[in-house]
């Protein structure tokens, strides 16, 4: 299947979806992501966002559909794609044995960014956390280790970036400075960033278009005010806990 | 394949190495028990037996060096894979560019190093403790260690995918898959001493060519290893390596197709 001709659509999926055992995750999943937007995948557990997550990453193979990446077909150019996308989550970690510097130079050199040196020391400087470039990673606090997560995120000045959670675990302050943090760096380098989270917040503030994603289905998209409104409920907390519950934003 | 990519893998582990001693440690430590206990059996039995004999008996500690040079590489392989598993680090490596080839040649090269190491100590101390020395071997050192090397990979492949399919409850067979096959490739005795019915499954194995060469080679009566144990020793590790990779690759693909990798790499 041919991607949209449009070249503002840096990441399109099509009719995705994935069984596991005959339990169905993902079904018939599409949606394109345009340059410089940020959208969020929202869901209660279960409701296929880390399973899309996966499958965009290509982890996860889908049982059908596409995914075109800068128009070109994700699973055929993997290794030339993921080299203008980046990927940071919550759940996984840089090794902890390494230093701070070590874990950022080899995936620097992984990704062959040139003049390593300057772009480790302006990330760190970013997520203010130069102070811990000698550290060893595994004696980072939760909040350390997310932001030093995002700065390897960052390494290759990403077109694309997937980012799963990136505040779970984090206490106000710092979520408050990751947010702001992302959405600055997004803002200036126009980048496409999809965005899971269960922190509502986050969504409110980062996101500019929403997905509600409940047992694989898409039960609703639209801007974070737009969905509140249409669902008549207070907050988007209360659309999230809605759509938990009854699997629709209306009775 | 790209060289940039690769090394920037081996310099991961290599920092990883740096940073950890007792890692390095365990590259000595365990080489160094066995060879001590292999020697001083050498020696025991040296003073027991023929004088013709004695010198003969050496192949104890050159198998026991040999032997190393395999389960070093398997463990290059097997355990560099693991160190991303323990590490969480395993999905960073996965979605960046790298391919299969470029992480599978990196964790070769981190066996390779592996293999320098243990080997250098004890070939240091074989020679100093017990007047083994490694290069009475002569030519055949050489196409000796690589081809363990190159059957240590395969085995590190095949390794590394069961424990991909198996998930993590299955990492203990990146030690013991080495000392599954240890008996059969007949590292401290030869082929012949084996029952008959497991002197052809044997014979199928690139090591057990390699230790029967070696005897060869100490054995003053042959005094050379023949080339038709290396020639089956090369053509079977071509057959191994080939199979491995398949495994390997098919592993993973299967892994991705059953959403296997994400839940494994982090548990």
């Amino acid at each position: 299947m041919s991607p949209t001709a449009d070249p503002e659509v840096i990441l399109e999926a099509r009719d995705l979806s994935r069984e596991f055992d005959g339990v169905v995750a993902l079904d018939r999943f599409s949606f394109k992501l345009k340059r410089g937007e940020v959208l969020g995948l929202l869901g209660a557990n279960g409701a296929g966002k880390t399973t899309s997550m996966n499958m965009l990453l290509g982890l996860t193979t889908p049982s059908s559909g596409s995914i075109h990446a800068f128009g070109r077909d994700f699973f055929k150019n993997r290794v030339e794609l993921l080299k203008r996308m980046n990927f940071s989550s919550a759940y996984t970690s840089l090794p902890g044995n390494l230093l701070v510097w070590q874990n950022l130079l080899v995936f620097a050199k992984i990704y062959g960014v040139p003049d390593h040196k300057k772009k480790i020391t302006e990330l760190l400087e970013l997520f203010e956390i130069s102070d811990l470039r000698q550290r060893v990673t595994g004696q980072l606090s939760a909040g350390e280790s997310t932001r030093l997560n995002l700065c390897k995120a960052l390494l290759n000045d990403p077109e694309l970036l997937l980012l799963d959670e990136p505040t779970a675990s984090l206490d106000p302050d710092i979520a408050d400075k990751v947010r702001k943090t992302i959405r600055r760096v997004q803002s200036e380098r126009q980048i496409s960033i999809l965005y899971t989270s269960h922190n509502m917040r986050d969504i409110e503030e980062v996101c500019d278009r929403v997905i509600f994603l409940h047992k694989g289905k898409v039960v609703t998209e639209g801007t974070a005010s737009e969905i509140v409104a249409k669902s008549q409920q207070s907050s988007l907390e209360d659309v999230f806990i809605k759509i938990a519950r009854s699997g629709d934003i209306v009775e | 394949m790209n060289f940039r990519i690769i090394s920037a893998l081996v310099l991961r582990y290599i920092f990883l190495y740096t940073r950890t001693p007792m890692r390095l440690v365990e590259l000595v430590f365990w080489p160094v028990v066995d060879l001590m206990v292999w020697g001083n059996l050498t020696m025991f039995l040296q003073e027991n037996t023929s004088a013709q004999f004695a010198h003969y008996l050496l192949f104890l500690i050159g198998g026991m060096i040999l032997w190393d040079v395999l389960f070093r590489a398997q463990q290059g392989v097997a355990i560099s894979f693991l160190e991303d598993v323990w590490t969480r680090n395993l999905l960073n490596v996965f979605v960046a560019p790298v391919r299969t080839v470029e992480y599978v040649t990196a964790t070769f090269v981190i066996g390779f190093l592996r293999i320098c190491v243990t080997v250098l100590v004890l070939s240091v101390l074989a020679f100093v403790g017990y007047h083994f020395n490694v290069f009475s071997l002569k030519w055949s050192l050489i196409p000796f260690f690589v081809n363990l090397m190159i059957f240590g990979w395969s085995l590190g492949m095949i390794s590394t995918a069961l424990i991909l399919r198996w998930g993590q409850a299955a990492e203990s067979l990146a030690w013991a898959i080495p000392f599954f096959i240890q008996p059969l490739v007949a590292v401290f005795y030869p082929v012949a001493k084996l029952p008959i019915w497991l002197q052809g499954i044997a014979l199928a194995l690139p090591a057990t060519h390699i230790f029967e060469g070696m005897r060869d080679v100490l054995n003053p009566v042959i005094g050379h290893a023949s080339w038709k144990h290396l020639g089956m020793a090369a053509g079977l590790n071509v057959v191994f390596m080939a199979l491995a990779a398949w495994i390997f690759a098919s592993t993973l693909r299967a892994t991705r197709r059953k959403g296997l990798l994400t839940k494994f790499a982090t548990q």
